[in-house]
């Protein structure tokens, strides 16, 4: 099987649905000729043109206000963010247009539109090339929120937003775009939306996490192993609509969960996991529901000192596990 | 509902003005529509008042003085193929465009069967997928960058459509209106900007929202063009929009059109004009009524006469009450279906 790196796995993922279906158009800034300033969309210009592959201004409400007009009139826009960190002027038009359509409309309208976006620090991006910004947006009812972490997911789950009847935000951390390898097979396969993975078996601990952490929680089940800890790995892959019976599954056997998550940690997306353990799994509990995540300043510090001290690491979350595991 | 033919009694044309509805390429049969309808969005607007003071709807947003710019500038466009993202004071615009008497009671009863949001919305919030006239929202502007994605896909897939979006002077200062020009602009998009200017928004003076009189100067800085029309003279706002539209049907690009109204009434059920509005300016604003007006100037063309307008009055009034009892016999929505619709697939977490 050939392997790919996630950012390849992205490209491929556009450039095959592009293929498959005219109606599929990228929007962004950088798309075109220069294919991304992560080069998401390189070739997709060359080989699509200027009506499907648009450079668009320095306008990111429009970015998303027009893909959402371009949804209603029969188009699947994939509208890429430039970074995640910038998303906010487009806030308005996610919240309030977006989500809403279907809902307001009674379902007489509906918005296809895939929102791309690079997240994550770890990349010396500092305040405004760092943050994590899931948790604005799996708060809103009708916005879906999927963070792959491998190449497999990425391309799988891309394909499946693309084709999604809803607006799905598609969250890529910019660490992983050529850090992570994988399998990814060639020809027609699809990984649907909403559905969590158990990406290692254990017993004693359930380390639920996403994205980068997804493979940060798997390197401290690693080490955990070697002081006979052992750890159950949760990949949610699709925060919201979140597969809550993959977790609790976990949990009701291993009675003890740790969250992972890069963002800080006041009201961060792990929070509702935790408010669901702590619901609908209370009884299996054999210790405190915990969190690994963010410090709560307000953006990741650009000194390496400190976005050191900031990022969620794999030796924290082996703490986290240690603490857990002996409670 | 039936067309009214001229009355033997229409009288003889006064040639100045059926120059006007001919020079546009009007007849006059479509001249009687065109009052007609401005006359039943006025119609139901006013029954709408009253039915809120008589505690029968909980709220009214009224278009009161802009019906006669909103009719002849939606009658410009192809019902069932154009597209409008309308705004709150959109009444006749969205009759103008197929909706039904019915269709903006229901919305004011919050029926189930309301087609604009089966009574999930406030009334003025209009929409109906089958006129492609889109789901509106209260944020204000947001939607002309629908209208622009609406005619960049129309313009991708050359579908030959017209996308029209309106608001208000005070809307046309949120930002989405300068992406939405500067985009549609750039790549040329058949899309018209309407700016229903009617001087206030809710209480402050257009004075104090726009440093230039006319929100159509702002055109320019687009490079595309912006016109000023009297929005109480319907002809002119019918021949502005034609160009407009067929500009942009031609692919020459986008147009904004500024009509400039009156605010008839408060700016919702729940606010008092006088407060901020002096009475000597209320009062000289009733003589940019559009429909007095309009119907003065079809009557000196011999297009109306007493009788017909009678008759139209009187059709119109079924209509409405029509409307009213409709409405008021329909059921309310049920909170077992209120979790529905957030997503295609239905409730979340059932899939």
């Amino acid at each position: 099987m050939p392997t790919r790196t996630f950012i390849e796995a992205v490209r491929e993922g556009l450039r095959d649905e592009m293929q498959r279906d005219e109606a599929v158009i990228v929007l962004g800034e950088d798309v075109g000729k220069k294919g991304g300033v992560f080069l998401a969309t390189d070739g997709l210009y060359e080989e699509f043109g200027e009506d499907r592959v648009i450079d668009t201004p320095l306008t990111e409400s429009q970015i998303i206000g027009t893909s959402i007009g371009a949804a209603v009139n029969g188009l699947r826009p994939v509208a890429e963010i430039q970074f995640a960190d910038f998303i906010f002027p487009a806030f308005n038009q996610l919240l309030s247009e977006a989500a809403r359509m279907r809902y307001r409309s009674n379902n007489t309208f509906g918005v296809p539109m895939t929102v791309r976006a690079p997240y994550g620090g770890g990349v010396h991006g500092a305040l405004y090339h760092s943050q994590s910004v899931e948790a604005f947006f799996t708060h809103i009812p009708g916005l879906k929120v999927v963070i792959p972490s491998t190449p497999y997911d990425a391309k799988g789950l891309l394909r499946s937003s693309i084709r999604n009847d809803d607006p799905v935000l598609f969250f890529e951390h910019k660490k992983m775009y050529r850090s992570v390898r994988g399998d990814v097979p060639d020809g027609e396969f699809t990984v649907p939306i909403g559905r969590a993975q158990v990406t290692r078996q254990g017993t004693q601990v359930t380390v639920v996490a996403y994205g980068l952490m997804a493979h940060y929680a798997l390197e401290a089940a690693d080490r955990a192993a070697d002081e006979d800890i052992s750890v159950e790995v949760v990949d949610v892959r699709t925060l919201r609509p979140l597969d809550k019976e993959t977790v609790l599954d976990s949990v009701r056997k291993t009675g003890k969960c740790l969250i992972v998550y890069e963002d800080n940690r006041f009201g961060g997306y792990g929070a509702e996991i935790a408010a669901i353990i702590a619901e609908e799994a209370f009884d299996y509990l054999d210790g405190p529901v915990t969190r690994i995540a963010g410090p709560d300043v307000p953006g990741v510090p650009y000194n390496h000192v400190l976005e050191d001290w900031f990022m969620v690491s794999p030796e924290k979350i082996l703490d986290g596990i240690r603490t857990l595991a002996a409670y | 509902m039936a067309v009214t033919q001229r009355g033997e009694a229409a009288g003889r044309p006064a040639k100045g003005v059926r120059r006007v509805g001919a020079s546009v390429g009007l007849s006059d049969e479509q001249l009687i529509e065109m009052y007609r309808m401005v006359a039943l969005a006025r119609a139901i607007d006013e029954r709408m008042w009253v039915l809120n003071r008589a505690g029968r709807i909980p709220f009214v947003i009224s278009g009161q003085g802009h019906e006669g710019a909103q009719v002849g500038i939606t009658w410009a466009l192809k019902k069932g193929h154009d597209w409008v993202a309308p705004f709150y004071r959109s009444i006749a615009t969205a009759m103008t465009f197929g909706m039904t008497a019915r269709d903006m009671m229901t919305a004011q009863y919050a029926t189930a069967n309301d087609p604009s949001s089966g009574g999930r919305q406030m009334p003025g919030h209009y929409g109906h997928a089958a006129h492609n006239l889109l789901s509106v929202s209260s944020p204000v502007a947001t939607q002309i960058l629908h209208a622009v994605g609406i005619a960049l896909a129309a313009k991708i897939r050359k579908t030959g459509q017209v996308a029209m979006t309106f608001m208000g002077e005070g809307s046309s200062n949120q930002g989405d209106v300068h992406e939405g020009l500067n985009f549609a602009a750039i790549h040329k998009l058949p899309f018209v900007l309407v700016i229903e200017n009617n001087g206030y928004a809710i209480s402050v003076p257009s004075s104090k929202e726009l440093a230039l009189p006319d929100v159509a100067a702002r055109a320019s800085g687009y490079g595309i063009p912006g016109v000023v029309v009297d929005g109480a003279d319907v002809l002119a706002c019918y021949r502005a929009s034609k160009e407009a539209v067929e500009r942009a049907r031609r692919g020459d690009g986008p147009s904004l059109i500024e009509a400039k109204v009156t605010r008839l009434t408060g700016h919702s059920s729940d606010d008092q004009q006088t407060k901020y509005r002096p009475a000597e300016e209320l009062e000289a604003e009733r003589s940019l009524d559009p429909l007095p007006k309009f119907r003065e100037q079809l009557t000196a063309a011999g297009v109306l006469d007493e009788e017909l307008i009678a008759r139209i009055d009187a059709e119109n009034k079924a209509v409405v009450d029509d409307a009213t009892n409709f409405a008021e016999s329909e059921p309310d929505p049920s909170p077992d279906n209120a979790l529905e619709h957030v997503f295609a697939e239905g409730v979340e977490g059932t899939f």
